[in-house]
C-alpha cells in the first residue's frame, strides 16, 4: 500500500516550510534513511528522509514551493511492486497531535478546599499526620552531636544497607565529631571517607540508592553541598517522578546549616528555603536532641531523598533523648515547644532556642508567645501553624536565612491563604539581613537575628 | 594497576563470532535504526515534542557492548538513550509511548525521551544534564561492590560530557575504590555542534583516565564485533575486581544533536561518506551474505520483522491515552 510523506516539524516551533529541492525524483528506488527533499526553515535547510521503503510515486508538492503547512502530504511513495502509474496514496486522516482523550472521568474528589487546576485534576488535599504518641519511656542526657550518632548508629545495626559517606567521616571521626566511634564500629566499608569531591559523591550516593542502598551522605557544611546542587535537584528530587515511580533515591544528605562564628559569608548560610522550594524532597531543620534522634532515624528509613539540616552551634547543647532504638518523629510534623495565647512564633534549628528565650522576655512584659518548632520544611505543617494563629491572632516567623523568598515569605503566604481572617495584625519577619555575612564581630551580630528582635517584632504585632 | 594503555586498536574484527549471532545483531541494530528514524518521522508530525536525540549511526556500540553483559549488570547513560533501552530488551512500545507523551510509557508520560527507567531490565536512565549520569552510573558499581554480587555497571557517556568536572570526580573515587565500572565514552566526534578537537586539549578521550590509573582502549564502534570484543575485555576486567576501565567507542551520529539542529558544523560530504563508507548495519549485512553464507531473503524478513515492530510500536503510542490528570501529582514522594 502506498503511504504518504508529509511536511514534517523540524522544530518544536515550525509551522510551516519551503521545498527547496527534491532530492528523490519519481520513479527512483527509495529506502529507509534516503533523504527525500531539503526543506528550507526560517532558521535552516534541513532534510526529509524516507522511513517506508519503496518507489517515490508522486511528488505532490515541486520544488520551490513555499510556506507548505506542516503535515501537508508532499509526495506519495509505493510499496516495492506496486505499479507507480496507478498509485493514488490512501487519504489518511491528519495525524492527530493531540491524544485521544479518554472521557475525563470525574473522579470522586476529596473534599478539599483546594481549588481544581485548569486540567481538572484538584491537587491533593495536604495529607494529615497522626499526632505521634507522647514518649514516656527511658531517656538519657546527651548532646545533640551524640543523638545524631546514636541515631546513626542504630539505624546501622538495624539495617545492613545503610552506609555513612563524607569528608573525614571515618579516620577524622567527623569534621564537627558526629560520627565518632562510627569507624570502630562498622568498619571502612560502611564508614567511608570521600575525597573532596561533593558533585561526585552526592551522585555517586544517589546511584547507589537507586540500587536500593541507604546512603546518609554528610557535607561537612551544606555551603559545600552547593557544589552538588545539580545532583541533589535533578537526580534525586526528580527521578521518582521522572520515572513514572520506578526509580527512588532513600538517601539522607546531612550537615550543618546556617551561621557559624565568624567564619564570614562563604561558610555562613541557610539553605532552608533553597531545598524547601523543591518537590521530590523532604526537609527537616530540627532543634532538641530528641527531634535529631528521631527525625534522623525517620530519614534513615524514609524512601525518598531526605535533606537533613543541622547547625553547628546546636550540636553541643544537651538534651533529655529518649533511649529507645525504635523512637522514631515522624517527618512533617511541627512541635509547640512553648504553649501561649498572644502571639505565634515559628521557629527551627537553632533559632527555636532564641524564639523560647524571647518568649521568656515577653512573657516579663506581659505577652504570652507560643513558639512553633516546625522541624520540618517539607511537607510544611500547615495545621500546625494555622491552628495556633486562629487562637493567638498574630504571628512572628524567624529564621537565620535571608528574607527574600524565604520560609518567612511561605508563612507569610500560608497564614493569607489558611487563616486570614484571624489576623489581627501583618505577619512580621525575623530573618537575617539582605546581605553576605559579614567577618567583623558586630557587623556579624548586626545581620542575624537576635533574641531583642524576635521580642521587638513580637510586641509590634502585639501592639504593645 | 599500573597507568597502562593500550595502543589505537582499530583493528579489523576476528570472525569468530557465529552467524547466528551476527544475526541476532543485525536484527538488534537494525531495530534501532528503524525506531529511530520512526520516532525522527513522528516527531515531524508534532507526535512527539520537546528534545528528541536520535543514535541512527551509533547502533554497533550499544548492541556490542550489550552483548557482554550479564543478567544484573546495570546501565545509566545520558539523554540519546533510545538505543541503549531497545539494546536491553525494553519494549519498543513502552519506549514510544514514552516518547509521544503517554500513559504506557516507561514513566507513565512523565519523562519523555531523555527521562526513562526500567527496574526490571537494570536500565537506570536517561539522564538530562550531560555529566551527571556518570556519578550516578559510579555509585551503581559502588552498590555492586558493597553487596559483592559479581555485577557490573556500564556507565555510558559522550565525548561532550567527557570535559564535566564531575566525570572526573568519578573517575578518581571508582579508582580508589576499585569499583567496577565500564566507562563507555562514546565519541561521536561532535558535542550539540562543536567538535571534539574545538573542544577537548587532547582529542584522545580514552587517555582521560590515565591519571587515575584507569586504562582506556580506543574502539572502531562502528563495528559491532569491535565493540563486542572490546567489550568482553572491559567487562572482564572490572567483573574480576580490578576496577573501573574507559573504552573510547569512535561512532558517528548521522542526524543532527536533537531534531532542531541544521547541522551546519559539519559537511554533508562528511556524513555521507560516513553513511556509505563505515555504516555499521550495511557493514554487518555484507559480511552476512559475503562470509557466512546469510541470503538475500533471510536477511529481507529480518528487516521486514523489525519495520513491522516498530510499525506497530509507533500505532501502539498513538492509539494509548494520555495520562490521566490525576497523575499531575503521582510519584513525587514515595509512601514512607
Amino acid at each position: 500500500m502506498a503511504s504518504e510523506v508529509l511536511m514534517p516539524a523540524l522544530s518544536p516551533t515550525m509551522t510551516e516550510g519551503k521545498i527547496a529541492r527534491w532530492v528523490k525524483s519519481v520513479g527512483e528506488p527509495v529506502r529507509a534513511g534516503d533523504v527525500l527533499a531539503e526543506i528550507e526553515t526560517d532558521k535552516a535547510t534541513m532534510e526529509v528522509e524516507a522511513v517506508d521503503e519503496g518507489v517515490l510515486a508522486k511528488i505532490v508538492i515541486p520544488e520551490g514551493t513555499d510556506h507548505v503547512a506542516v503535515n501537508t502530504p508532499i509526495a506519495v511513495i509505493a510499496e516495492n511492486g506496486e505499479d507507480v502509474g496507478e498509485v493514488e496514496a490512501k487519504p489518511r486522516p491528519a495525524p492527530q497531535a493531540k491524544a485521544p482523550q479518554e472521557p475525563p472521568e470525574q473522579k470522586e474528589e476529596p473534599t478539599s478546599p483546594r481549588p481544581a487546576t485548569r486540567d481538572g485534576a484538584a491537587a491533593p488535599a495536604r495529607p494529615a499526620l497522626a499526632e505521634p504518641a507522647e514518649y514516656t519511656g527511658k531517656t538519657v542526657t546527651q548532646t545533640v552531636r551524640e543523638a545524631l550518632r546514636d541515631a546513626m548508629a542504630e539505624e546501622m545495626r538495624r539495617d545492613e544497607t545503610v552506609f555513612l559517606m563524607g569528608e573525614e567521616v571515618a579516620e577524622y571521626q567527623g569534621a564537627y565529631k558526629i560520627s565518632q566511634g562510627l569507624l570502630q564500629e562498622f568498619g571502612p566499608r560502611r564508614v567511608i571517607d570521600t575525597p573532596i569531591t561533593e558533585q561526585g559523591f552526592a551522585g555517586l550516593g544517589i546511584g547507589a540508592a537507586f540500587a536500593g542502598l541507604r546512603p546518609i551522605v554528610e557535607f561537612m557544611t551544606f555551603n559545600f553541598a552547593m557544589q552538588a546542587m545539580d545532583q541533589l535537584i535533578n537526580s534525586a528530587a526528580k527521578t521518582r517522578y521522572m520515572s513514572g515511580g520506578q526509580m527512588s533515591a532513600p538517601i539522607v544528605f546531612r550537615g550543618p546549616n546556617g551561621i557559624a562564628s565568624r567564619v564570614a559569608a562563604q561558610h555562613s548560610q541557610c539553605y532552608a528555603s533553597w531545598y524547601a522550594h523543591v518537590p521530590g524532597l523532604k526537609v527537616v531543620a530540627p532543634y532538641t536532641g530528641a527531634d535529631h534522634k528521631g527525625l534522623l532515624k525517620s530519614a534513615i528509613r524514609d524512601p525518598n531523598p531526605v535533606i537533613f539540616l543541622e547547625h553547628e552551634l546546636v550540636y553541643g547543647e544537651s538534651f533529655a533523648v529518649p533511649d529507645d532504638p525504635e523512637f522514631l518523629v515522624p517527618i512533617g510534623k511541627a512541635r509547640i515547644a512553648r504553649a501561649g495565647e498572644h502571639v505565634t512564633i515559628t521557629a527551627f534549628s537553632r533559632t527555636v532556642k532564641l524564639a523560647l528565650q524571647a518568649a521568656e522576655e515577653l512573657e516579663k512584659a506581659g505577652i504570652s508567645a507560643e513558639v512553633i518548632d516546625l522541624r520540618s520544611l517539607r511537607p510544611f505543617d500547615v495545621a500546625a501553624v494555622a491552628d495556633s494563629v486562629k487562637k493567638t491572632n498574630r504571628i512572628v516567623s524567624v529564621e537565620e536565612g535571608w528574607p527574600f523568598a524565604g520560609i518567612g515569605s511561605e508563612i507569610a503566604a500560608i497564614v493569607m491563604e489558611e487563616c486570614f481572617d484571624w489576623l489581627d495584625a501583618p505577619l512580621k519577619r525575623v530573618a537575617g539581613k539582605d546581605v553576605p555575612l559579614p567577618y567583623a564581630a558586630n557587623l556579624e551580630r548586626l545581620a542575624v537575628p537576635q533574641v531583642e528582635d524576635i521580642v521587638a517584632a513580637a510586641r509590634e504585632v502585639a501592639y504593645r | 594497576m599500573a597507568a597502562t594503555r593500550k595502543t589505537n586498536r582499530v583493528k579489523p574484527a576476528e570472525p569468530d563470532v557465529s552467524a547466528e549471532t551476527l544475526k541476532r545483531w543485525y536484527t538488534d541494530m537494525l531495530l534501532i535504526r528503524r525506531f529511530e528514524e520512526r520516532a525522527g518521522q513522528m516527531y515531524g508530525m508534532g507526535l512527539i515534542g520537546g528534545f528528541c536525540h536520535l543514535y541512527i549511526g551509533q547502533e554497533a556500540v550499544v548492541v556490542g557492548m550489550q552483548a557482554a553483559l550479564q543478567e544484573g549488570d546495570t546501565i545509566v547513560t545520558s539523554y540519546r538513550d533510545h538505543g541503549h533501552m531497545l539494546a536491553c530488551g525494553m519494549d519498543p512500545k513502552g519506549v514510544m509511548s514514552e516518547l509521544t507523551g503517554r500513559r504506557c510509557g516507561y514513566s507513565h508520560g512523565k519523562g519523555g525521551s531523555m527521562h526513562m527507567f526500567s527496574r526490571e531490565k537494570n536500565f537506570f536512565g536517561g539522564h538530562g544534564i550531560v555529566g551527571a549520569q556518570v556519578p550516578i552510573g559510579t555509585g551503581l558499581g559502588f552498590a555492586h561492590r558493597y553487596r559483592d554480587d559479581g555485577r557490573i555497571s556500564v556507565t555510558y557517556l559522550g565525548d561532550g560530557a567527557i570535559n564535566q568536572g564531575q566525570v572526573y570526580e568519578s573517575f578518581n573515587m571508582a579508582s580508589l575504590w576499585k569499583l567496577p565500572v565500564v566507562y563507555v565514552v562514546e565519541n561521536n566526534r561532535y558535542g550539540m555542534g562543536t567538535s571534539v578537537s574545538r573542544a577537548s586539549a587532547r582529542t584522545d578521550l580514552y587517555h582521560r583516565g590515565i591519571a587515575y590509573g584507569i586504562q582506556g582502549e580506543q574502539v572502531d564502534g562502528m563495528d559491532v564485533v569491535a565493540a563486542y570484543e572490546a567489550a568482553v575485555e572491559a567487562v572482564e576486567h572490572a567483573r574480576a575486581g580490578q576496577g573501573p576501565i574507559i573504552l573510547e567507542m569512535l561512532t558517528y551520529r548521522y542526524r543532527g544533536h536533537s531534531m532542531s539542529d541544521p547541522a551546519k558544523y559539519r559537511t554533508k560530504d562528511e556524513v555521507n561518506r560516513m553513511r556509505t563508507e563505515h555504516d555499521p548495519i550495511d557493514h554487518l549485512r555484507q559480511r552476512l551474505l559475503e562470509e557466512h553464507g546469510a541470503g538475500e531473503d533471510d536477511l529481507k524478513q529480518i528487516e521486514k520483522r523489525a519495520r513491522d515492530i516498530v510499525a506497530e510500536a509507533a500505532q501502539f503510542a498513538q492509539d494509548c491515552p494520555e495520562p490521566d490528570p490525576s497523575e499531575l501529582w503521582t510519584d513525587v514522594l514515595a509512601e514512607a
